[in-house]
């Protein structure tokens, strides 16, 4: 990686950061409705895996998804502006909070139902295979998936389909307030991957450099024709699972333990340390982030609402008699 | 015009969209090596090959995940659930993803796919395997709900449903693959929403579907010795809806008789009847009837479930009451 690609991964993981901040006040503010989950704690497992893919690699996600929406390189404006469930927003204000998606990037969404996604991302990976391309799927959910059957029908099919897709699991300990120990038979969750004969490890997720060099490593050999691979990426959730949650499962020393391992804080050493770039280079990039958020909200909240005819458009793309 | 069977009609739909486009491809459980559960794809894994046709584990979340994920990359998909009773194992990636996503993400996702699923009683299979679960399906904006009674309708719905870029969920029944009928020559497709009327009369609009164009239609004959002309609309597809027939037959008949195979309430003749009273209730002489099964699960003694299931007597009797 060169000084550039150091920077805009450190760019990106401070913009996730700040961008869920202010999304957390405008949700208290009441401008932003329905359920809010927030990236922060987690940045580095979305920004490591993304900066490592090639432009061909699908990206598929589950709710926690803003995250996933900056590192494919969506303009916060535009989040911020879906977030507000404005006309302008990524999704044309119909999804919200946890359906972001861009087609161009190869960003497929944002999935809301638990586990939901994960046959999808293998359709995803059966389309590359059909079609004869080298894409490679990376599909991203957390711990509490992992219980559910869609996950198993999911990774089944792709050993038996030899489906171009890396199966990441963001173990975040914890799916809403139940730890992976009370909801999972097995607490080392990569361990379900050998029930189906897939290759995986554990990554330290809140290490970017360690996410990235392993996504780099495993994309290539799923390209390669290998077959999927199973990661599981260890990381924490700063705040709750959404901003309802009264956080009754877990202890603040917890939360304060792992906050030493902030993944920004880290990455921010490395930079420092390893690759010797100056603290003021990064202040800069840390100014340029909050004026970036600062337009964000500023066009987001001077973008129009959706007009009324958006009700009815694209229910279906070929729109027929009566309904 | 060729006479042919309902299974052969299907057969030929499916054979000719696979010839005509690369990208229309099948899958689901027994539809290659064993030739699929009712011999519609026999023969189709020989010539096409197993990349076109796709056998799967017995895992229906995964066959529909990976029909709607392969969809939005630009294939065609056409899935066959077995039996639409275990399109329940996939409800939420029929209903919750494939019917939403176009909407959802404000455009930006198409999922040209189709879903094959035969249901209906009269096999003695037991209430879990004997459904018409029908008026569940029709009843999410987003996907498109085809239930075809002739084989001509059938192959033309089959391949409108595989040229449609929305998600179809084509409805067979299980005991009209044996029946035969005229089918034009040569390519041809059917408009998916548009209902028709299948025999002309003047006393008693008789709205049905399915199977039980088959029955109305015997009901037809047995009523037209007494002098009664029924006229016979054939809704075809469940959403989108098509009125328009029913709502001119009524204005001339002033009588109206619903007869669906799925239990009454809250069911498709409900729906019929709704329209009809909303659209033209000053034309109405008697009371719409309604024919449907017995509000019980279906059980395997034959004699039990027939009386369970809408008969030919019912629909006589159903329409010398509105007379």
């Amino acid at each position: 990686m060169n000084k550039e690609q150091y920077l805009s991964i450190y760019y990106q993981m401070v913009l996730i950061r700040r961008l869920e901040e202010e999304a957390a006040q405008l949700y208290q503010q009441g401008k932003i409705g329905g359920f809010l989950h927030l990236y922060i704690g987690q940045e580095a497992v979305s920004t490591g895996l993304i900066s490592a893919r090639k432009p061909q690699d699908r990206v598929i996600t589950a709710y926690r998804d803003h995250g996933v929406a900056i590192n494919v390189g969506i303009p916060a404006k535009l989040v911020v502006a879906e977030l507000l469930g404005k006309s302008t927003g990524m999704s044309k204000g119909k999804g919200g909070s946890m359906h972001m998606a861009d087609v161009e990037k190869n960003f497929w969404g944002g999935h809301a139902v638990v586990g939901a996604h994960l046959p999808i991302a293998a359709g995803l990976a059966l389309g590359d295979q059909y079609a004869g391309t080298d894409g490679v799927t990376v599909c991203m959910f957390g711990d509490g998936a992992t219980n559910i059957g869609y996950f198993h029908e999911a990774v089944n099919l792709s050993k038996v389909w030899k489906l171009p897709v890396v199966w990441v699991c963001e173990n975040n300990q914890y799916g809403m307030g139940t730890s992976v120990e009370r909801a999972s038979a097995v607490s080392e969750i990569r361990r379900k991957a050998d029930g189906y004969n897939i290759p995986n490890e554990l990554v330290n997720g809140m290490d970017v450099m360690e996410v990235h060099q392993a996504a780099e490593r495993v994309l290539e050999q799923v390209r390669g024709g290998g077959g999927p691979y199973f990661l599981e990426i260890t990381t924490y959730r700063f705040r709750g699972h959404s901003m309802g949650d009264p956080e009754r499962y877990r202890e603040q020393e917890e939360v304060k333990c792992w906050e030493k391992e902030d993944p920004i804080g880290i990455y921010r050493d490395h930079l420092i340390f390893q690759q010797k770039i100056g603290e003021t280079e990064l202040a800069d990039l840390e100014r340029k982030v909050m004026a970036e958020i600062k337009e964000a909200v500023e066009f987001a909240e001077s973008s129009p609402e959706p007009a009324p005819e958006a009700l009815y458009e694209n229910i279906y793309v070929d729109e027929t008699v009566g309904g | 015009m060729a006479k042919i069977t309902m299974r052969e009609a299907i057969s030929q739909a499916l054979w000719e969209e696979m010839e005509r486009d690369e990208k229309v491809f099948i899958l689901g459980e027994e539809v290659g090596v064993w030739g699929g559960t009712y011999a519609v794809t026999k023969g189709f894994y020989d010539h096409f090959g197993e990349k076109r046709v796709k056998d799967t584990p017995i895992a229906e979340a995964a066959i529909m995940g990976a029909a709607i994920g392969s969809a939005m990359t630009g294939l065609r998909p056409v899935a066959e659930m077995m039996t639409i009773n275990f399109a329940f194992s996939a409800f939420d990636h029929i209903v919750n993803e494939a019917a939403k996503l176009h909407y959802m993400f404000g455009g930006q996702f198409r999922v040209p796919l189709v879903v094959r699923a035969p249901g209906g009683g009269g096999r003695q299979l037991g209430a879990t395997h004997s459904q018409t679960p029908d008026a569940i399906f029709a009843h999410f904006p987003g996907l498109k709900v085809v239930a075809p009674g002739t084989p001509e309708d059938a192959k033309g719905l089959l391949k409108s449903a595989i040229r449609s870029d929305d998600p179809v969920l084509f409805i067979e029944h299980a005991t009209l693959y044996q029946v035969r009928g005229e089918v034009p020559e040569g390519d041809y497709t059917t408009p998916i929403g548009i209902s028709k009327v299948q025999r002309p009369g003047k006393h008693v609009t008789l709205i049905t579907y399915s199977k039980m164009l088959e029955l109305s239609t015997k009901a037809a004959d047995q009523l037209a010795q007494e002098g009664i002309e029924v006229e016979i609309v054939d809704l075809r597809s469940l959403r989108p809806l098509d009125m328009g027939p029913v709502i001119d037959s009524f204005k001339k008949t002033n009588r109206a008789v619903i007869v669906e195979e799925g239990w009454q309430s809250f069911g498709v003749g409900a729906e019929v009847a709704a329209r009809i009273y909303e659209e033209a209730f000053d034309y109405a002489d008697a009371p719409v009837k309604r024919v449907a099964q017995k509000e019980v699960p279906l059980p395997y003694n034959r004699t039990l479930e027939q009386m369970a299931l809408p008969q030919v007597t019912d629909i006589v009797k159903a329409v010398k009451e509105v007379l």
